[in-house]
């Protein structure tokens, strides 16, 4: 059953132009009376801005849709319609049911009031009814794990317990539909896993997600269903892994092959030019993206203009913050003049999920760099879980299947 | 599952507005039971502040008109009884226009995070005001045993005209509230106009002292004020037999209310799905 049917639905924004961006009311006046007095002058100062173009979209009974898109795509622009806080331009959204959303969590705390209060004041903001509120009220202490403070005015909280709070008692909403935005982003790896949880119970029981995060991972791990959106406008939309896919297809900025057929434009210097630098998964099966499965192979082939030269090369791996991941050479040999070529298997199951990049130099006898080759290659690995319920970021920079831990029962009690 | 389908468009009738109110009667509840829990918090003296307030007015107020200006020379009562309802009203009316005016913009972090039909919010405030009103009846009967003055039946009129009081300040806060979204400037009118408020308005002095005078052009703009109008009916309820009830104001204070009412919503209808697109 359709719950949520979002048809041709628009939202302009007028954006005032240079000259005219300050919006005060002396401005207005000014231009109302002149508009009086030169009615016909047309006033063109506004520039239209369309945040959503023609979304259309159907969410059925008990889908998890995870909406993904850049940064100003429109998503939340859509979740703002979805709930009301603005109408659209133009379209229909039709709603069966009843919908709660939670753009933010604690929305209308107010610091000076008890955590006791604020349950009642924030549960009434988002549509429950008292009765609710106090048949709830337990559950909400105790997963916030504030009971000793619920008598504490919020503004002596610490950020974790206020944000704890906030989301326990959208948790407890019950509501057909739960809109949900960003609420991931806070809160520790415990709460992360606790709020994941309950909004997989909300989905669980028959109920209908729309979930915005920038966390993929959690995105893929918790929505059967998802929506790219672009400039306001929806890319795609169908299963999870396909929009996923997509999203990350068009946005990493992958540099995965450097090519120059002639020396002469290549870069390098008298002694050596690079040809070619490339990384392809080291597999049968053909992939769009790297995952932290895949295997990698790296093929690195430069021009050497020296006879008799001892040359080994060196690969630099960087994680996209500039650490130094790892620094691996060859051993020394002595080439003539030619094409030389290094090839670096990179196994699979060992990089952790983010962006990398990667660097080479070209060494001559074992110590002086020839040619630093910096930032050649670009790529993005994405994650991959199997075995948990935990989609919080991986930590570390590795993630080697290489070193593995044990346990054995050792004792029964 | 709910059957019920709502649909979102760029356009919402009336009656499902007013529906929508009545859905949230709730969250009007809670609103003004806040604006009152956190008005006092962290103060010593809490509550005791609603009492001090309209106490220290009423003095100065008597003190200042009465004494030196030498206005309670001819009255009948003692001059701090023709002051009280003067001070309730403007108290209250200044309060409620300064609450109505702020009211969105206080509460943007509500309007631009969760929907709930706007009106709930400057509605709420009312209440804020009317805890206050309250001391200041319970002080002017204290007032009343000190002088040994008994009021008669009319007191009991007194409601409807804290009521119109209200929707005085109503309309006119309710449009400041829409416009102070776009144009903080209203938040410094705001106070600015209460500030010479006391002047204009009889608090102070009776509007037959104004009418007296050989200005009648400046008697005629005078009951144009709608406090006028509702502090003349005020002390004609609350005060016995001293002032008699004066329709020069009271006419001009029923039109404002209209005019003001029906057009103030208009105009915040028209506007409050932009408000989160200013705020």
């Amino acid at each position: 059953m359709t719950v949520l049917s979002i048809e041709n639905v628009s939202k302009r924004y007028q954006l005032n132009q240079k000259g005219n961006s300050t919006d005060d009311l002396r401005d207005t006046v000014t231009r109302w009376s002149n508009s009086i007095f030169k009615p016909s002058k047309k006033n063109n100062h506004k520039e239209d801005f369309w945040a959503l173009k023609d979304i259309n979209l159907e969410v059925k009974q008990g889908d998890r849709l995870g909406l993904v898109g850049a940064n100003g795509a429109g998503k939340s622009t859509l979740l703002k319609v979805l709930s009301q806080i603005t109408e659209p331009t133009n379209g229909i959204v039709r709603v069966k049911g009843r919908m709660a959303s939670l753009l933010e969590v604690g929305t209308g705390f107010h610091p000076e009031l008890t955590g006791r209060e604020n349950i009642f004041l924030n549960g009434a903001i988002l549509g429950m009814q008292k009765s609710e509120i106090v048949k709830h009220f337990d559950a909400i202490v105790d997963f916030a794990g504030i009971d000793k403070f619920i008598d504490t005015p919020v503004k002596r909280y610490s950020s974790g317990m206020y944000v704890r709070l906030g989301f326990a008692i959208a948790a407890h909403l019950e509501p057909e539909i739960l809109v949900v935005d960003e609420v991931l982003a806070v809160g520790d790896a415990d709460f992360q896993k606790k709020s994941i949880g309950k909004m997989r119970d909300v989905s669980n029981s028959g109920r209908t997600l729309i979930f915005v995060s920038h966390n993929l991972t959690a995105v893929q791990g918790l929505c059967n269903k998802g929506a790219y959106l672009r400039n306001g406008q929806l890319i795609k939309a169908g299963k999870i892994d396909e929009v996923v896919n997509e999203y990350v297809k068009t946005v990493s900025k992958f540099q995965l092959k450097q090519n120059w057929a002639t020396s002469d434009d290549a870069p390098g210097n008298e002694q050596v030019r690079i040809k070619t630098i490339s990384l392809t998964p080291n597999q049968e099966i053909l992939v769009d993206n790297f995952d932290t499965r895949t295997p990698l192979k790296m093929v690195f082939e430069y021009w050497n203009m020296m006879d008799n030269a001892e040359l080994n090369v060196s690969i630099f791996l960087y994680s996209m913050t500039g650490e130094c991941i790892f620094n691996i050479g060859d051993d020394a040999k002595i080439y003539q003049k030619g094409i030389i070529s290094a090839t670096c298997d990179i196994p699979g199951d060992f990089l952790n999920d983010g962006s990398y990049y990667i660097s080479a130099m070209i060494v001559k006898d074992r110590l002086a760099p020839v040619f630093f080759f910096e930032d050649a290659l670009a790529f993005d690995i994405l994650d991959y879980r199997e075995g948990t319920d935990w989609y919080g970021k991986w930590p570390g920079a590795v993630r080697p299947k290489m070193i593995s831990v044990n346990s054995v029962q050792k004792e029964l009690l | 599952m709910n059957s019920t389908e709502r649909i979102i468009t760029a356009k919402k009738s009336i009656s499902a507005y007013l529906n929508e109110i009545w859905d949230f009667k709730e969250l009007f509840w809670i609103l003004a039971k806040r604006d009152i829990l956190v008005k006092y918090k962290q103060t010593v003296l809490g509550i005791g502040w609603s009492v001090i307030r309209p106490l220290i007015t009423m003095i100065v107020m008597a003190f200042a008109f009465g004494k030196i200006g030498k206005l309670d020379t001819n009255t009948a009562i003692p001059f701090t009884l023709v002051v009280a309802p003067g001070v309730i009203i403007w108290l209250f009316f200044s309060q409620s226009l300064q609450a109505l005016s702020q009211s969105i913009v206080l509460n943007s972090n509500l309007v631009s995070k969760v929907y709930f039909p706007r009106l709930i919010i400057p509605l709420s405030t009312i209440f804020l005001g009317l805890v206050d009103v309250l001391i200041s009846v319970i002080l002017f009967f204290i007032i009343c045993i000190w002088y040994q003055f008994l009021p008669d039946w009319k007191l009991f009129l007194a409601p409807i005209f804290i009521l119109l009081t209200f929707l005085a300040a109503f309309g006119i806060g309710l449009i400041s509230a829409v416009l102070n979204v776009k144009f903080r400037d209203i938040g410094q009118i705001i106070p600015f106009v209460i500030q010479f408020g006391y002047f204009i308005s009889p608090v102070g002095y009776l509007t037959e002292s104004v009418k007296s005078a050989d200005h009648a052009w400046y008697y005629k703009l005078f009951v144009l004020n709608p406090v006028t109008g509702c502090i003349d009916a005020l002390r004609w309820c609350m005060l016995d037999d001293f002032a008699a009830f004066n329709w020069d104001s009271f006419i001009p204070l029923v039109i404002f209310i209209i005019i003001t009412f029906f057009y103030s919503i208009r105009f915040f209808r028209k506007h409050e799905n932009s408000f989160v697109d200013h705020i």
